[in-house]
């Protein structure tokens, strides 16, 4: 009797593992999306919900240095700084990040300095927060959109981690690149900005005492939504100047297209600085809210750092340099 | 249609329930960390979507035949401009509290507030008129010419979001779509209906 044997597949023709969970990756996040779009539409905000697990895994960071740099005005609630996040790699909409957030993986991580340095060198994350004693800083935080924060950032001074690298004759410019990774970032499958997140510093901004690496908030390891595991900061610039959850810093001769300048050029330059004299092409700078507050207040010159920034700017027309 | 003083009642209560999901949330403080601008969106984003439901009232008899159909229009049109309003107050109230030449600046220099400001300026003629007596008043034909403004309004409406947003047109997208479909239909079927009217004559003559 013939017993017909059936065909062995090819293994041309099994599809490859990798491919086969991206797929199911896809399609998880399609339906979420559109869930999420369904939601948006029917209610808008009604995925409001707190990040409290995300605040209970946090690590704390002790043997803070206080800082003079510091500001006395009253903190922005932890709740609202790790709630309401513009972080387009996982989300447009503010308070998504907070929830998205959990799939980026702080651990292990490197920050590889590269360009017109005598010492190219990768950072192991771990080496970096030792690299000097930490300081808290608490900065104002001002907004592109209109809205500010008040927030106490654990970091360093970016200048220390620059002396160490000793960058060459050449380095006028330094430019700090965000990780890419669609699957630690799912914001990134959507072409909203160039990925990675490119920002970038002159030199003398760069070496300023008050523009800092944070890698923590009230005296905690950043939360990821916050742009773990390290970020810039630079309070008397527009917040979107702070690069999250940085891979790369690079030295070079010219300054660089950030992606907000790629996006749109007419309206995010490379300084933004904040000035409430040199208005959004769509909205007003003059004034802010202050999160927790409910009447607007002025917005201030360099976000008020005016006296430890002012003069990097002497003699340049900042209405075309904004 | 048999129950429909019930239907419309249920309708009018199901219309106010983002008001109340906003009155809830700021009473059990769910409004996030940045309560205003929460309600301001929430109230345009309410305010685009009874614009879009009044606009879909008339293909929607239309293909189905359900004529009690347009006997709801009023009333979701008047919802639309409940909501501009709810939103037109957040913004002089909360936002900008009645910083009067604030405001002027904003509407002369920002375009997405000038064409906001233009689309509820528009209504407010709409919501005037929306009376029986208004409509006899007018007599049906000034009435009707006069309500056409709806759909300039609703083009400047979803125009005020997709000028609002920074990078990610997505939403406005979604809303522009919907409107190109529901202006598209009327465009359509007076075509089709100048071809029927032709072929008519035809037979005729």
């Amino acid at each position: 009797m013939l017993i017909k044997k059936p065909d062995d597949i090819k293994a041309s023709e099994i599809t490859d593992k990798e491919l086969y969970l991206s797929r199911r990756d896809f399609m998880r996040t399609t339906t979420q999306s559109l869930g999420a779009l369904a939601a948006g539409i029917a209610a808008p905000g009604l995925l409001l919900t707190n990040s409290d697990a995300e605040a209970a895994t946090a690590t704390k960071l002790s043997g803070l240095r206080k800082s003079s740099f510091s500001t006395n005005d009253p903190l922005t609630p932890y709740k609202d700084v790790t709630s309401y996040n513009n972080f387009y790699e996982f989300s447009t909409d503010k308070y998504t990040p907070a929830q998205l957030a959990g799939t980026l993986n702080p651990r292990p991580w490197t920050i590889t300095v590269e360009g017109e340095v005598k010492h190219k060198k990768t950072f192991d994350i771990d080496a970096l927060l030792k690299l000097s004693p930490l300081e808290e800083r608490i900065y104002r935080l001002r907004c592109v959109e209109g809205w500010s924060m008040v927030i106490p950032w654990v970091g360093f001074s970016l200048s220390e981690l620059i002396k160490q690298v000793e960058p060459n004759g050449n380095a006028k410019f330094v430019e700090f690149i965000s990780l890419q990774d669609p699957k630690q970032m799912p914001g990134q499958r959507s072409s909203v900005l160039d990925w990675p997140y490119v920002e970038g510093l002159r030199m003398d901004e760069a070496m300023n005492p008050l523009t800092i690496l944070a890698v923590g908030l009230y005296g905690e390891v950043l939360p990821n939504q916050n742009g773990a595991p390290v970020r810039l900061v630079t309070p008397w610039k527009y917040g979107f100047k702070n690069a999250k959850s940085i891979v790369k810093i690079r030295f070079s001769s010219t300054p660089s297209v950030s992606s907000w300048m790629k996006a749109n050029p007419n309206e995010y330059g490379f300084f933004a600085n904040v000035n409430p004299t040199v208005d959004h092409p769509r909205w007003s700078q003059a004034k802010e809210r202050r999160i927790g507050e409910f009447l607007k207040r002025e917005t201030l010159m360099f976000n008020g750092y005016g006296e430890q920034v002012a003069q990097l700017y002497n003699g340049m027309d900042l209405r075309k340099f904004f | 249609m048999k129950y429909f003083s019930q239907l419309k009642a249920a309708l009018f209560l199901i219309s106010l329930i983002p008001l109340s999901r906003l009155a809830w949330y700021g009473y059990s403080d769910q409004l996030g960390a940045n309560p205003i601008e929460f309600i301001t969106r929430s109230l345009g984003t309410w305010t685009l979507v009874f614009l879009m439901i009044t606009l879909s009232i008339t293909p929607l008899r239309n293909l189905s035949s359900w004529s009690w159909l347009i006997k709801l229009r009023r009333m979701a049109g008047l919802f639309a401009f409940f909501y501009a309003l709810l939103h037109f107050i957040t913004y002089i109230w909360l936002d900008q509290f009645f910083d009067l030449s604030s405001i002027y600046k904003d509407v002369i220099k920002r375009p997405f507030i000038t064409i906001g400001f233009a689309a509820f300026v528009l209504l407010i003629p709409l919501a005037l008129t929306s009376t029986n007596a208004m409509i006899k008043r007018l007599g049906g034909k000034r009435w009707q010419t006069l309500h056409k403004l709806v759909y300039f309004i609703a083009f400047f409406a979803v125009l005020h979001y997709w000028w609002l947003v920074k990078k990610d047109i997505t939403q406005p997208v979604i809303y522009a779509a919907i409107l190109a479909v529901l202006l598209g239909y009327r465009i359509w079927m007076k075509r089709k209906k100048r071809s029927i009217d032709f072929i008519r004559q035809l037979i005729r003559s």
